[in-house]
């Protein structure tokens, strides 16, 4: 006997860098960008506890280029993360029923992003409502 | 198929490079190409068999039912894991097109993958009803709606072909991961309203290589060839498994139940 018997093939340790996984590597990574904006968020609660200098330090670096840049990336992250984590949720659910039928996966989607996208709009006009 | 009947007798030819293993003569995987000409109609399947009667009679791979049903021709195709006998050869043209054993399991010779892994896990779940409430013979049929029926119906359209394992890198990664295939059996008798096992299935969806191992790639699901779904059978044990993990901790504080 020449070859072993049966033969493994080397697995191969870069496939999430390829079709069809990049793009399961590219939802995995909007979670990156909602875990950066939390980062943010926490630093301005920080900024806020510790006086004005700094606080006003935080607001300064808010509204810097770099700061804008960063958060137009956090904004495409977050809105692929909502997209993609409602396609999954259904996956993820034991299977629904309503009046004796089971819910297709997708209009539990559809339903979880109209609530996203309701909530969205609600906080954008409340926060236009407060205001000063 | 082309409905013009012209169009689809007319013969053209494509190379099909096939990865090629003889333990005998081979120390590691070859690729050997052949020419073949085919019609509109024909699948990569029948291409395959046009290679064994024509050109290359030692050429190894499994099929039976030419039919997408019995599960025994799945093989990569492409680069993807694909039932030969529902793929066809006109979508590859011009080619050349490469085949090769499906993915993450070992060879046996060509495309004849080593099955018994996969057996095991099926053997592993408990793959039968096992009666909640037992009924003698005279006391009748256990009766289901229909609506008990839908939960789990679909899980037991599946056909055993694997394509799901070869779309899954966590079982390439760690061939010991239960796996899409086992799960969505577990799920068909989990979900059953008959069965009473579920406690024992659940030890293996808690257990190590069990559901947990999944990291919802989702792309077993898109090449089921049966639309069984088994990132769903897997994923709603995530559920299951952390629901059942939270309800034991709450019996431990109060004293009582499983540990």
């Amino acid at each position: 006997m020449i070859g072993p018997r049966p033969y493994l093939r080397p697995a191969a340790t870069s496939w999430w860098m390829h079709s069809p996984y990049l793009a399961y590597t590219l939802r995995e990574l909007t979670g990156v960008a909602v875990a950066g904006y939390a980062i943010v968020l926490l630093a301005g609660l920080i900024s806020l506890a510790s006086g004005k200098s700094v606080y006003d330090a935080w607001l300064d670096f808010l509204r810097s280029p770099w700061s804008l840049a960063l958060h137009l990336l956090f904004l495409i992250g977050m809105i692929a993360h909502v997209w993609t984590w409602f396609q999954i949720m259904p996956k993820t659910m034991p299977r629904l029923a309503f009046r004796g039928r089971i819910v297709p996966q997708n209009r539990i989607a559809v339903a979880g992003l109209a609530v996203a996208t309701a909530a969205f709009v609600i906080i954008v006009l409340a926060a236009e409502w407060v205001q000063p | 198929m082309s409905s013009d009947p012209a169009q689809g007798a007319a013969l053209r030819e494509i190379v099909i490079e096939v990865l090629r293993y003889r333990s005998e003569t081979d120390a590691h995987p070859v690729t050997q190409a052949y020419r073949v000409p085919f019609t509109d109609d024909m699948s990569v399947l029948q291409g395959l068999q046009y290679i064994k009667d024509h050109l290359d009679g030692t050429l190894s791979f499994r099929w039976s039912c030419r039919m997408a049903i019995c599960g025994s021709c799945g093989m990569m195709i492409g680069t993807e894991p694909k039932l030969a006998c529902m793929t066809f050869l006109r979508d590859y043209y011009p080619g050349p097109l490469a085949i090769e054993a499906l993915a993450h399991f070992p060879i046996e010779r060509d495309l004849v993958v080593s099955v018994s892994g996969f057996i095991k896990k099926i053997e592993s779940i408990y793959p039968y009803l096992i009666p909640k409430t037992p009924r003698r013979l005279d006391q009748g049929e256990y009766s289901q709606t229909p609506l008990q029926l839908a939960r789990f119906e679909t899980f037991s359209d599946c056909i055993n072909c694997m394509l799901c394992y070869a779309a899954c890198p966590q079982f390439g990664e760690n061939p010991d991961f239960i796996g899409p295939g086992a799960m969505v059996l577990l799920q068909r008798y989990n979900g059953d309203s008959r069965d009473g096992a579920q406690a024992r299935r659940m030890e293996l969806v808690h257990a190590d290589n069990g559901a947990w191992s999944c990291t919802a790639v989702g792309y077993c699901s898109e090449v089921c060839p049966k639309q069984v779904d088994p990132a769903n059978a897997v994923n709603q044990n995530k559920t299951k498994s952390a629901v059942d993990f939270f309800l034991h901790l709450g019996q431990a504080r109060r004293g009582g139940g499983a540990p």
